[in-house]
């Protein structure tokens, strides 16, 4: 890891205004390393997806900005798309319904890399394999429909990278698949972040999920972060009575059942 | 052994569209006696919601039967199939989409209270009120649209709805799933205290087996259409006779928590 992709201050995200103000981000202080797997956990409503946004520049007109964000290592502020590639919980719906999967990755890479439209398609077909769907050369053809929501996803994944963005923003890119397809999925996120030196923000509902590679997990609550320390201590230690809590929230496979039970 | 609550045999469903078969269900047998808990549980596609909507009756098998108490569901119409509708009830994942959005509250629990003649229009509001209380919710809910309360919330509107009929069983279809884990336990716990107190069965339904080992008594196993696996929670998690019930384990995102600690400390 070498030093500060993005440093965040103060950052505050309203929505609405006047009565209707609604702050969905409040005073953040955030250094994003680059090269980093960082979680960002919390309930629903805390500003995860919020703060996505606000890194992508993707918030709509009716959000106000305020503190900083600073972007050290770019010259301009990145884009979505060629700096910053996002990947959403539903994947089908951030591919187009008509247009043949292999297209729509050709289409990023021809956009953000210049390539000419032979050298895309190879690409394309370089990154389905990538993100190992069976038989690139057939599913460059397919259409999303034809794909299972697991490969969707994996598409996504692959339309996301194409541009070789130096973040990627997954949005609860695995809460709606099932845990087998959950668990390939974040690892190949993982195995593409080793590889392409790429920085990932992955942000879920699932602390167990996080834990399992993140290197370091943030903490959202009612818009504010509560902390951001490395995976090992923070899970280990929590520093604050709210990320006990959600800690103590986790169901798993050694949580002791809530029934007893011998059968009735 | 008593006789079970519920018993199906033999159920199966085929989707027919655009020329393509799919095996919804594929000759399932599977069992729920009084007051126990079954959960089901499968990737993505195995068919629990099926099975759920085919016990509900809310779709017909091609071939099968699904007794409950004892009588034959699939021979039964009119007031009697509706005295046996009354004894099961379902929840959905998304309660918002079962709901009428312009509904209040009490509008969505008089609804079964009225359907079933349950109480008379004077003793509906005793009675909500008391639903309201059952599932830990305030009776000042009553009067809000259901699309003003938190999801957490709704999702406790649509277990006092079911429990509105005093049902012996309930079918729950990924019901906790898109909670978040705070309010998740509390519907969990919710769940498991009705049962303490009513006998209540359950069908629960979800692809999260760990959430499925916490609340079951016993574990049934889908995949492509077949129950591949049926045991005692704790049995089948600890030891998966089947692929299917091994690659389920397997994936469960575990927190890392020993393993962090370990490697942090080697770093130091
Ligand atoms: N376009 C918008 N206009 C007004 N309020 C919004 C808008 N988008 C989000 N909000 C509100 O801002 C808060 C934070 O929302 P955000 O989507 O960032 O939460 P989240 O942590 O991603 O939640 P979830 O886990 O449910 O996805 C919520 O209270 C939400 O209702
Ligand atoms: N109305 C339908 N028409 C055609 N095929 C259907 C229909 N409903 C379900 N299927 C198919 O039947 C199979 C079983 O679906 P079902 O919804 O029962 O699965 P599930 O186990 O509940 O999955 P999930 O975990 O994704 O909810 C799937 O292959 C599905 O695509
Ligand atoms: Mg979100
Ligand atoms: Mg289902």
């Amino acid at each position: 890891m070498s030093g500060v992709l993005t440093s965040l201050r103060g950052l505050t995200v309203t929505y609405g205004s006047g009565e209707a103000a609604h702050m969905a981000l409040q005073g953040l202080d955030l250094d994003i390393l680059k090269g980093e797997r960082l979680a960002v956990i919390g309930e629903s409503g805390s500003g995860k997806s919020t703060l996505a946004l606000a890194l992508g520049g993707l918030l709509p007109p009716e959000a106000r900005i305020d503190g900083r964000i600073d972007w050290p290592g770019f010259a301009a502020p990145p884009r979505a798309g060629r700096d910053i590639g996002f990947v959403f919980q539903d994947a089908g719906a951030s591919l187009n319904p008509v247009i043949p999967v292999g297209r729509q990755i050709a289409e990023v890479a021809r956009l953000h890399l210049g390539l000419s439209r032979p050298e895309a398609r190879d690409r394309a077909r370089a990154l389905l394999a990538r993100v190992r769907i069976p038989d690139p050369d057939s599913a460059l053809a397919a259409y999303p429909h034809q794909l299972s929501g697991g490969q969707r996803q994996r598409v996504a994944i692959a339309a996301a990278i194409a541009g070789e963005p130096s973040l990627l923003i997954a949005d609860e890119a695995t809460s709606a698949l099932d845990t087998i397809v959950q668990a390939e999925i974040v690892a190949l996120l993982d195995e593409l972040v080793h590889a392409e030196g790429m920085t990932l923000i992955f942000i879920t509902h699932d602390i167990a999920l996080a834990s399992g590679f993140a290197d370091r997990i943030a903490v959202l609550h009612d818009a504010r972060l509560v902390e951001a320390r490395p995976a090992a201590e923070l899970l280990g230690a929590p520093g604050q009575a709210y990320t006990a809590r959600l800690l103590a929230s986790h169901i798993g496979l050694d949580t002791p059942p809530l029934i007893a039970e011998e059968q009735p | 052994m008593r006789a079970p609550l519920l018993a199906v045999q033999g159920l199966t469903k085929t989707y027919r569209s655009g020329g393509r078969e799919v095996k919804g269900l594929d000759d399932v047998s599977l069992s729920v006696a009084a007051g126990e808990t079954i959960g089901l549980v499968g990737p993505s596609g195995s068919g629990k919601s099926t099975l759920a909507r085919v016990v509900m009756r809310l779709i017909e098998p091609d071939a099968g039967t699904i007794a409950f108490g004892g009588e034959n569901l699939g021979a039964l119409n009119g007031k009697a199939l509706r005295t046996v509708r009354k004894r099961i009830q379902m929840v959905f994942q998304d309660p918002s989409a079962a709901f009428n959005p312009r509904a209040t509250v009490a509008d969505v629990l008089a609804d079964p209270l009225r359907i079933h003649g349950l109480a008379s229009p004077a003793e509906r509001p005793r009675r909500i009120a008391q639903l309201l209380d059952s599932v830990g919710l305030s009776a000042n809910l009553a009067a809000r649209p259901v699309h003003a309360v938190s999801g957490g919330q709704r999702q406790r509107v649509a277990i006092a709805r079911a429990l509105a009929t005093e049902p012996e069983l309930i079918v729950l279809d990924e019901a906790v799933s898109a909670l978040d884990v705070t309010v998740r336990g509390q519907v969990l716990d919710l769940l498991v205290r009705l049962q303490r107190e009513r006998g209540l069965a359950y069908l629960f339904v979800s692809h999260d087996l760990a959430v499925v080992r916490a609340v079951s008594h016993r574990i049934a196993i889908m995949d492509r259409g077949r129950i591949v696996e049926t045991g005692p929670a704790g049995t089948v998690v600890a030891d998966p006779q089947s692929e299917t019930g091994r690659a389920l384990v397997a994936a469960i995102p575990r927190l890392h928590i020993s393993h962090l600690n370990r490697e942090a400390s080697q770093n130091a």
